[in-house]
């Protein structure tokens, strides 16, 4: 057993504390502090290396300031459609609409956008949008979103804790009343009491060998709030963005922003074909292009021509990549080509995406002013997440909420690009206003019990206390070979039940995790208590895909390739664990009222 | 929106390169703050492999405990800055192609800061001292209205915004590299950037170079550009944060005029501080 004082750990309190300090923690932080709530805020990495920095091409808002005819009723629509309709209508509704002034929030605060001729905030065409309508900064968004809330917070009362991974809720009967975790810098331990504790811990890609994710995307959030017996709903959904790096194998998943095809960039097979046209589905026939020349037209104007297929929303892209490769129509390493050299010139391209046009000379040594670049899809984000009320994110237990990335419900089936940094600012206000108004409210302070903790604290430790036993990494690795082939982009009953049988199994080897070494720093450790969260996570994603039996954005199954309005249009899984067993129950969705459901009604006429 | 570029749509095809593997000689620093020496690994190496690639294997398959920080692995986020063979670099990005064949790869954790484990260092200093940059406060917004600036007037500034915060030019900065005693009173380049903003952003109702010589230490700097050679955006900190702010405070000192305003100005802020 290393040799630090492991029974002694550091207490704080707060009113609120937040977990995960991406885009949508640090928003309700500062709203939270805002109310005069004490704050806390924990996140396992650096303050400002979460993985919203990643993020590239922009944030959603119908500001219309490219094409007057954009407003947040287009905004809304779009969003329902591109999530197959699946989507909590409410969370949609309010991110349409509040969107534009969060993002006028963050100019406020500094955050510099690429502006338009007459000097406001410059909008850019993505996939699923029916107007310019992504907010950015070349193709940094997520850097500047980071920066600006990072600088905001650093003059809120705000207590930050660096390097803190939080190993599981504290309880108080039903209600959540806390955390621990352990600094990653030291090894010692660390409890947070707090009257609410709100999630922000994103998404969980890691479950998957090809992933765009940092290595932060482990689904902490999804199974702290499934250990404390939150629901979780649309697991099954899980977005594959169809243009990843595939070549060299080191850099195998890394994103190539949409932001390429919303300037322009086109996909070809191996015979230098636009395959896009030859998979436009019935959903979206009537309002995508049907030949090249109408596409091209329709970048200069939206009103007169119909938007190309390539734009079309993320699942459709990804199928037809993955079809023509299957069709022996692929690129040299496993994809397909994405080509804008052909289309722009070498300066548009590098003014408009620098960082791709840097990622492939420095990691491919292929310079995308003049070659295609190779491509297929990687696994991205997962729309499933913990349940939330739509105005204020509260969790199905009281005194816990959650936001962004590891929330779910505002994007159904299938998130469209840029609609996730609107999620986290729409809200993370939202969820740090509920929860300081929660804590405020509250008579009492919750009191945590101190018996829970030495059992968390010896479980988390066991693994160093082992001499032989399993490698994490190996186990990690096992289960990324079984997600990415038998739970990928199409998905069939047998394969799902075998995936399942091999999680129960990695599941009793990981009880016996064997790590070595010191507690500074150490990513071994980190990986153990990584593995008990992602195997919960592929567990709860496996199962509502097996018991999805249609196929519906994110999720296709080739046992059942169709859409089933009558009864899977109207329901969304929802997962509970009780003791070792995840339980998985259907309820409806809510539902639309008649205004909103008019806009639907509109574009079919 | 741009023109469709006249050129053929013939298909360039990605040129072909298969992986060839082979191992590499790493000399790799293994220690706390206080004790710690280099240990010399042989690891195995894929083509189009990165230095972060070849740690993350010899965690996995050889020292499960080497400490390392990183997150985004894509040159995003600036956590994985470490010493290369002597030069700062972001081991992510650094390709194991790219350095000296069949030569031992030495890998050090940054020298200005002080070690915690292994590859990782204590990086609080730089946190602390973004403290000390003032809260931007910008013309406010009307009700209604939306700001206007002009691209050509936010690029300069949009240049510092691509900042990952690797802190690769606060490592170089000899004023502090082996000075830890000039520490309190420096800042340091990747903060000056901060303050430039003051001044550079088009809506701001502050400046910066003064604080910048007062709270941050601006006059500790001599210009040796060390700082703008290392960082891996390419942000021109000295010629365009640094020397500009040292013009100005030039330029400030020699003008009485200017003296006797900032004086006023003094007075009238005090005066506006105490109404509230
Ligand atoms: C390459 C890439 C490009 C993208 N581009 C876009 C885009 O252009 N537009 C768009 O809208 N979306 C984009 N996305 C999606 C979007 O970036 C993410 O969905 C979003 O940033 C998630 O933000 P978040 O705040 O929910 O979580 P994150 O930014 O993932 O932050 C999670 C935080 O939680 C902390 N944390 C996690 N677990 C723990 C734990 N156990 N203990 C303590 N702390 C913990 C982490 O340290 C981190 O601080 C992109 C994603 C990727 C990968
Ligand atoms: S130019 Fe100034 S800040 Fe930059 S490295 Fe030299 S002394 Fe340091
Ligand atoms: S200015 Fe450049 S070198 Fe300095 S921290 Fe920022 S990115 Fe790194
Ligand atoms: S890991 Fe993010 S910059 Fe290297």
């Amino acid at each position: 057993m290393p040799g630090t004082a492991l029974t002694e750990y550091e207490t704080h309190d707060y009113d609120v504390l937040v977990i995960g300090a991406g885009g949508a923690g640090m928003r309700a932080a500062i709203e939270a502090s805002k109310t005069g709530a004490t704050v806390g805020l924990a996140c396992k990495s650096l303050l400002g290396k979460a993985h919203t920095v990643m993020a590239e091409g922009g944030m959603a808002a119908a500001m219309g300031n490219v094409w007057d005819e954009d407003n947040w009723q287009v905004h809304f629509r779009d969003t329902m459609r591109g999530g197959k309709m699946l989507n909590n209508w409410r969370m949609a509704q309010l991110h349409a609409q509040e969107a534009p002034e969060r993002v006028y929030e963050l100019e406020d605060w500094g955050a510099l956008f690429d502006r338009t001729e007459d000097g406001r905030i410059l909008q850019r065409d993505f996939g699923g949008h029916k107007y310019a309508r992504l907010a950015h900064i070349g193709d940094r968004t997520g850097l500047e979103l980071i920066r600006t809330l990072q600088h905001h917070t650093m003059h809120r009362q705000v207590e930050v804790h660096m390097e803190v991974k939080i190993v599981r809720l504290l309880k108080e009967g039903k209600r959540v009343v806390g955390a621990i975790g352990y600094r990653r810098e030291q090894g010692t331990f660390i409890v947070l009491n707090a009257k609410a504790v709100i999630l922000a811990t994103g998404g969980a890609g890691k479950i998957y060998k090809f992933t765009s994710n940092s290595w932060e995307g482990t689904g902490d959030g999804h199974a702290l709030a499934l250990w404390a017996g939150a629901d979780l709903i649309d697991m099954e959904f899980f977005q594959l963005h169809p243009t990843g790096m595939i070549w060299p194998p080191s850099a195998r998943g890394l994103l190539v922003t949409e932001g390429v095809r919303g300037d322009g960039g086109v996909l070809r097979n191996s015979e230098g074909k636009r395959f896009m046209f030859d998979y436009i589905s019935e959903f979206f026939r009537a309002e995508t292009a049907d030949t090249e020349a109408e596409g091209d037209r329709w970048y200069d104007d939206h009103v007169n021509n119909r938007r190309p297929p390539e734009l079309l929303p993320r699942d459709e892209v990804a199928r037809a990549i993955n079809a023509e490769f299957k069709a022996g129509r692929g690129s040299p390493h496993g994809g397909v080509f994405l080509d804008i050299a052909s289309r722009r010139s070498a300066e548009d391209i590098k003014r408009r995406l620098p960082s791709m046009y840097h990622q492939f000379k420095h990691l491919a040594g292929v310079d995308i002013t003049s070659e295609a670049m190779e491509v297929g899809p990687t696994a991205h984000y997962i729309m499933g997440g913990i349940r939330v009320d739509a105005e204020t994110q509260a969790a199905t237990v009281p005194g816990l909420y959650a936001v962004g990335e590891c929330s779910g419900g505002m994007h159904g089936a299938n998130r469209l690009g840029g609609n996730s940094l609107s999620d986290l600012i729409v809200f993370g206000r939202r969820a740090g206003l509920a929860a300081a108004e929660y804590a405020l409210g509250l008579a009492e302070t919750p009191k945590t019990w101190g018996g829970q903790i030495a059992p968390i604290v010896a479980e988390t430790l066991a693994p160093f206390g082992r001499d032989t036993g399993e490698n994490p990494y190996t186990l990690h690795k096992e289960l990324q070979e079984v997600m990415q082939s038998l739970v990928g982009i199409i998905r069939v009953s047998s394969e799902m039940q075998e995936a399942l049988d091999k999680i129960a199994d990695l599941k009793e080897r990981a009880k016996n995790i064997s790590i070595e070494g010191h507690v500074q720093y150490n990513a071994g450790w980190g990986e153990a208590t990584d593995v008990a969260a992602l195997l919960d996570v592929a567990e709860c994603v496996t199962r509502a895909a097996y018991t999805r039996t249609e196929s519906r954005g994110g999720h296709t199954r080739d046992d059942f390739p169709a859409t089933d309005k009558t009864y899977w249009g109207t329901v969304n899984n929802s997962l509970h664990k009780v003791g070792d067993d995840i339980t998985i129950t259907q309820t409806p969705l809510p539902q639309m009222p008649a205004e909103l459901q008019a806009l639907f009604e509109e574009v079919k006429a | 929106m741009t023109e469709l570029a006249d050129r053929p749509t013939a298909l360039p095809a990605a040129t072909d390169k298969s992986d060839v593997q082979g191992t590499a000689e790493m000399r790799v620093w293994r220690g706390d703050g206080t004790t710690g020496q280099f240990v010399d690994y042989t690891v195995d190496v894929n083509e189009g492999e990165v230095v972060l690639d070849v740690i993350h294997r010899l965690q996995a398959e050889q020292a499960g405990d080497l400490a390392v920080r990183w997150n985004c692995k894509a040159g995003k986020c600036g956590s994985c800055s470490m010493e290369i063979n002597g030069k700062p670099r972001l081991a992510c990005m650094t390709r194991m192609e790219t350095l000296p064949k069949g030569e031992q790869v030495t890998v050090a954790p940054m020298r200005a800061f002080p070690v915690i484990r292994d590859l990782v260092t204590d990086v609080s200093y730089n946190y602390e001292k973004m403290k000390s940059v003032p809260e931007l406060k910008l013309a406010e917004r009307k009700e209604g209205e939306v700001h206007r600036m002009a691209q050509e007037d936010i690029s300069r500034l949009q240049e510092f915004h691509k900042c990952i915060e690797c802190f690769m030019c606060q490592n170089v900065c000899h004023v502090i590299r082996d000075h830890d005693e000039n520490k309190p009173a420096f800042a340091g380049p990747r903060v000056f950037l901060k303050y430039a903003e003051l001044d550079m952003h088009p809506l701001s109702t502050q400046h910066g170079e003064k604080v910048a010589y007062d709270e941050g230490g601006l006059g500790y700097c001599n210009i040796t550009k060390c700082c703008s050679e290392v960082c891996p955006e390419d942000i021109h900190i000295t010629d365009n944060a640094i020397i500009p702010m040292k013009e100005r405070i030039a330029d400030r000192k020699f003008e009485p005029i200017v003296w006797l305003g900032d004086i006023r100005s003094a007075r009238k802020d005090a005066k506006q501080q105490k109404k509230r």
